[in-house]
Formats: C-alpha cells, sequence, structure tokens
C-alpha cells in the first residue's frame, strides 16, 4: 500500500497555466485513468464589470483548502489533487482558480472536483469585490444560498 | 491579549484590519465575542449589526458562535465566503 499522494495547494496573486499543472499531475504515472479541469473564470456580467479583487485570509487560506483536498483525495480516493486560487485584482475574462482532480476513473475525478469546488466556495476564506466598469468601486459579492446547498448535498449523501 | 483579524466588508467598516484586544473574562464564545465587538464603536456596530451574518475563525479554524473561544490567539472575524 503506498502512502496517499499529497495535494498541491497554492493561493497567490499570479496567473496559472492550466495544461503545464494538469501535465504535472500526470507525467510519468500510467494509473491515471481521468483527469477533471475546473478552471472559474472573472465574468463580465454583461458588460458591467472590470474586474474583481479577491481578498484572502492569508495563513488560514491555504489550511482550509488543504483540510478540503485532503478529504477529497481520501474520500474519492484520488490518485492526484491540484488546487490553485488567486487573490488580488482580477480583470473580467481571466483565470480565478483551478481544480484539477485525477482518478483511475471519470466518476471520482468529477465527483472530487465538483467537492472540492463546492467546499472552496463555501468555507474556504476568500471575499469577492466587484469593480464596475464606470470606475466605480462596487459591492462585495453576496453569498448565495445556492451554493450552500451544493455543498451540503455532499453532506447527507 | 489576542490578535482579532478582520476581513472583507467587516474590514472595511471596522476601518482596520486587524488589532490586539484584551478581551473580558466574561466574553466566553464567539457569539459573546461578536456581540461584544459591536459595543466598541460605531463602525463595529455597523460591521456587527447583523450577527447571524458574521463567521468567526479561532487560530485560522471555523468555529460556531455557541463554541468556545478560549486559547484563541488569533480569531478572524468575516462576512460568508464568495471565493472560488
Amino acid at each position: 500500500m503506498t502512502a496517499r499522494p499529497i495535494p498541491t495547494i497554492s493561493v497567490q496573486p499570479d496567473d496559472f497555466d492550466a495544461a503545464a499543472e494538469s501535465r504535472k499531475l500526470t507525467n510519468g504515472r500510467k494509473d491515471v485513468g481521468a483527469l477533471v479541469s475546473f478552471v472559474g473564470l472573472c465574468r463580465d456580467e454583461a458588460g458591467a464589470l472590470a474586474a474583481l479583487e479577491l481578498e484572502h485570509y492569508p495563513g488560514m487560506a491555504e489550511a482550509e483548502m488543504q483540510r478540503i483536498a485532503e478529504i477529497a483525495m481520501d474520500r474519492f480516493s484520488l490518485l492526484g489533487l491540484t488546487a490553485i486560487h488567486r487573490f488580488g485584482r482580477i480583470e473580467a475574462g481571466a483565470q480565478i482558480v483551478l481544480v484539477l482532480a485525477a482518478a483511475p476513473h471519470r466518476q471520482a475525478a468529477f465527483d472530487g472536483a465538483n467537492f472540492v469546488m463546492d467546499f472552496l466556495k463555501t468555507s474556504a476564506p476568500f471575499w469577492k469585490k466587484a469593480h464596475g466598469k464606470d470606475g466605480h468601486s462596487g459591492a462585495w459579492v453576496e453569498a448565495k444560498d445556492a451554493d450552500d446547498s451544493a455543498r451540503d448535498r455532499w453532506l447527507t449523501e | 491579549m489576542a490578535k482579532i483579524v478582520y476581513f472583507a466588508w467587516v474590514r472595511e467598516r471596522v476601518g482596520k484590519g486587524e488589532e490586539e484586544l484584551d478581551i473580558p473574562v466574561e466574553v466566553k464564545t464567539a457569539g459573546d465575542l461578536v456581540a461584544w465587538l459591536a459595543t466598541l464603536g460605531e463602525g463595529y456596530e455597523e460591521a456587527l449589526r447583523f450577527p447571524k451574518a458574521i463567521r468567526v475563525a479561532v487560530n485560522q479554524e471555523h468555529i460556531e458562535h455557541h463554541e468556545s473561544i478560549a486559547g484563541a490567539r488569533e480569531i478572524g472575524i468575516f462576512p460568508p465566503m464568495t471565493g472560488g
């Protein structure tokens, strides 16, 4: 029995390369049958939004992502997991978050990535502030009940 | 003394990112703390007027409002998360 692979977690201001991260996860191994990649991007809200400003709780954000990733590794028997979340100003159209889940089969990879995103949205300490195209520094994005519901379905299954 | 750190609109309304505070002994739970902080001034009151919307982390781990803050070196006070 080999030790469970360690998930890769990063909280960073810089952009990421999803393809390069995918290769890192699968290079040199033949047991991965499925790799699910999720990239969250900054929508422009029909042209109204110029950028999002991502604030985070340094230290806790990494710790919480690590905790979520480790639960996902165990629950879905993943072969690898990468989660990258950016902070700072993110222009419309730019990437915010990356989740990669590797597994022998597709269902575990899909579920693993989905689980990580559902918990990341609701329990990792990140907040979004909207900056409008009109130069107006807008409101903080409000948490959605739908995100809580998405997370909670994992608790009852 | 405990370090209190604020984030997002809680930070903006309180008017600072962090501070060191002597927490009174009768303040035992996260809920007590939020209620006590709200008495420290206008900005605090404005930030914490809907206590149920406020999340608390002790030493960088989430806790519920009924849970104890004993042994806290750092307490995070913030609104519901909206990352991802």
